[in-house]
């Protein structure tokens, strides 16, 4: 339970900015910049973060659908980013991956047969008998039937496209599968139904996740442990309950005591940042955060604050908890 | 009093047509296009006088006839005759089989040509890309039937000739226009989606890419036919295409130019001819296109 499956470190990605006639680089938008962190097998580790902070790029990585600048990725014992491009596209056999836009990451002209049976014709996984077999038994899994897979896309709701989305994802039977936002583009009552078809595939399936989204609660109900991501950096990384109970650093102060309360008599104290998020071609030096932290220091403005642990299994990037840095 | 019904709990299973694929639902909307069903009727029309020309035609193509010269149309010659006492009716049927044969292969030929240069060049970008879309630039640069005529001075005049250079130079039309689909379609997620399932490109680019790039070049490649056919008759009617005694429009144009005042029969039928062709090409193209462009749909 407490393997690592997936060891990330280091993990960065600048895009180039090209400007002028000849396209001459002039900077970096540094999309992520050094993030470490691991996944053990069997859990789900959540990633929020403001939009463009980098959580979707960092998903993207770990799979090498983007080349990171620098870093380490190593899944199971072997170290991804090494390999060829050749090998990297068997590796994906164990890693999958749930896109956001349901209505999107369907090919509209194949029918959900031919959809899910091409995972296993590109990895030469079965005959033509049993892979009909097999996308009718993942269909079922799912929550859909099987009369559904001679159907196109367009012929679905946006809930079963996502059922679709995760079957695929499911049927070559990876051990990780990462979720970028898979209900983000859902309504409240069908993202509960695919969360919980997610919870439970996780259960019967033992998979791992890596489920990166915006939304707290969704995060907070699916996740074993949590990140927080600020301006392609990790802000903070707990488990679950010790994050939402007691964050530790300011910017996920301020992001849960946005989290919406339904209750109308409940009065809390609403964190108010000031400015918006800096631009990622120009980041503020030191702490990505410190022109928007009630609790600025000096060091703030010039040291860049590690991700250290504070308590057991909770890690944090910031300098109030650095004693050190502190006098 | 009414009793309430207990909600069933068996599943509402709606059905819909289990086959509604893409491609029906464009023939759906295309068969409700009247318009277009006239430009189809009139390709049809056409296909099939190419196709039995020489069962319909009432004679042969090449029959002379000197003392039936330029005799206007009547009971025996449908059409009238030429300067060589021809019937202008049987050869039109047989110019139908030039016309088509020249307009489908040469444009079949480019949307090949085209579609393997603009993949190449969307999918793989950088030099490559500049490199072939330079090309492409170079040769939409000329007006297209001065380099037709450019092609077929190089090659040497004859049909098969002015079908290469007609196919050459709709090459940078249908590569420009593959090319901007591909560079548009592989930024969507279901691109993205089929790497990260760890397919190859080649498998990409045949599988997800050009069956979801076709339905503008199936829609340009209907209305080029017809300019096809127009440059065909064109290089025919200057002496570059098909020779004499080649029952081609354009060719019976430029020999109906020396009579044109005794007999304008000779000039008008087949230019009937070519303009009905075109204009059924052009009707059934722009009903493809409503039938094919998802914006058009309501």
């Amino acid at each position: 339970m407490t393997k690592p499956l997936l060891q990330v470190e280091g993990l960065k990605k600048y895009f180039p900015i090209r400007s002028g006639v000849l396209a001459k680089q002039s900077g970096y938008v540094k999309a992520v910049d050094n993030v470490s962190f691991h996944v053990n097998e069997g859990e789900t580790l959540g990633i929020v973060g403001e939009s463009g902070c980098g959580k979707s790029t960092t998903g993207r990585m770990l799979m090498r659908l983007l080349e990171p600048t620098e870093g380490k990725v190593t899944f199971d014992g072997k170290e991804l980013t090494s390999i060829s491009s050749t090998e990297m596209r068997k590796a994906r056999r164990e890693i999958q991956m749930v896109f956001q836009d349901p209505y999107a990451s369907l090919n509209p002209r194949h029918t959900v047969e031919k959809i899910l049976m091409e995972p296993l014709i590109v990895h030469n996984i079965g005959n033509a008998k049993s892979r009909k077999k097999k996308v009718h038994e993942f269909l079922e899994i799912v929550g859909l039937s099987s009369y559904h897979a001679k159907r196109y896309p367009h012929q679905f709701s946006g809930g079963q496209r996502q059922r679709i989305g995760i079957a695929r994802a499911l049927m070559t039977n990876p051990k990780l599968i990462i979720a970028d936002e898979p209900v983000s583009a859902l309504d409240v009552s069908i993202q509960a139904q695919v969360l919980n078809l997610m919870q439970d595939l996780q259960k019967e399936l033992k998979l791992t996740y890596i489920f990166i989204a915006h939304d707290l609660g969704v995060v907070r109900h699916i996740s074993d442990r949590v990140g927080v991501m600020y301006l392609g950096r990790m802000a903070e990384l707990a488990t679950s309950e010790s994050l939402y109970e007691e964050p530790l650093h300011p910017y996920t102060k301020a992001l849960l005591s946005a989290v919406p309360v339904p209750d109308p008599e409940h009065k809390r104290e609403q964190i108010i940042l000031e400015g918006d998020i800096p631009s990622p071609s120009n980041p503020p030096s030191g702490c990505t955060f410190h022109t928007r932290c009630p609790f600025r220091m000096e060091a703030c403005t010039s040291i860049v604050p590690k991700l250290e642990e504070v308590k057991p299994g909770h890690f944090v990037a910031c300098h109030l908890y650095n004693e050190q840095v502190q006098h | 009093m009414t009793q309430m019904v207990p909600n069933s709990t068996k599943e509402i299973v709606i059905q819909t047509d289990p086959s509604t694929g893409p491609w029906r639902d464009a023939w759906r909307s295309f068969s409700k296009n009247k318009v277009a069903l006239v430009g189809a009727g009139i390709v049809l029309f056409f296909l099939l006088l190419a196709i039995l020309g020489p069962y319909i035609a009432p004679q042969g193509i090449n029959d002379q006839s000197l003392k039936d010269r330029l005799l206007p149309p009547s009971s025996q010659y449908w059409f009238g005759t030429d300067d060589f006492g021809r019937d202008i009716f049987s050869r039109i049927i047989h110019g139908a089989r030039i016309s088509l044969w020249v307009g489908f292969s040469s444009v079949v030929g480019s949307v090949v040509a085209g579609s393997i240069l603009g993949i190449i060049a969307g999918y793989y970008g950088k030099w490559v890309d500049t490199i072939i879309s330079r090309i492409f630039d170079i040769m939409l640069a000329f007006p297209s039937i001065l380099l037709a005529i450019a092609v077929v001075s190089v090659l040497g005049p004859s049909l098969q000739n002015a079908l290469i250079a007609i196919a050459i130079i709709n090459i940078p039309n249908f590569g420009r226009l593959i090319r901007s689909k591909v560079l548009s379609i592989k930024e969507e997620e279901y691109i993205t989606s089929a790497k990260a399932i760890g397919m190859k490109d080649v498998r990409i680019l045949f599988s997800h890419i050009l069956p979801n790039s076709m339905a503008p070049v199936i829609v340009a490649g209907t209305l080029a036919i017809a300019s096809a056919i127009i440059e065909a008759a064109a290089l025919g009617f200057l002496g570059l295409g098909a020779q004499a005694p080649a029952p081609e429009w354009g060719k019976m144009l430029a020999d109906a130019r020396v009579v044109l005042r005794n007999a304008p029969w000779t000039m008008i039928f087949p230019g009937i001819a070519i303009m009905l062709t075109v204009l059924g090409f052009n009707l059934m193209g722009d009903g493809l296109r409503d039938a094919l462009d998802p914006r058009m749909k309501n």
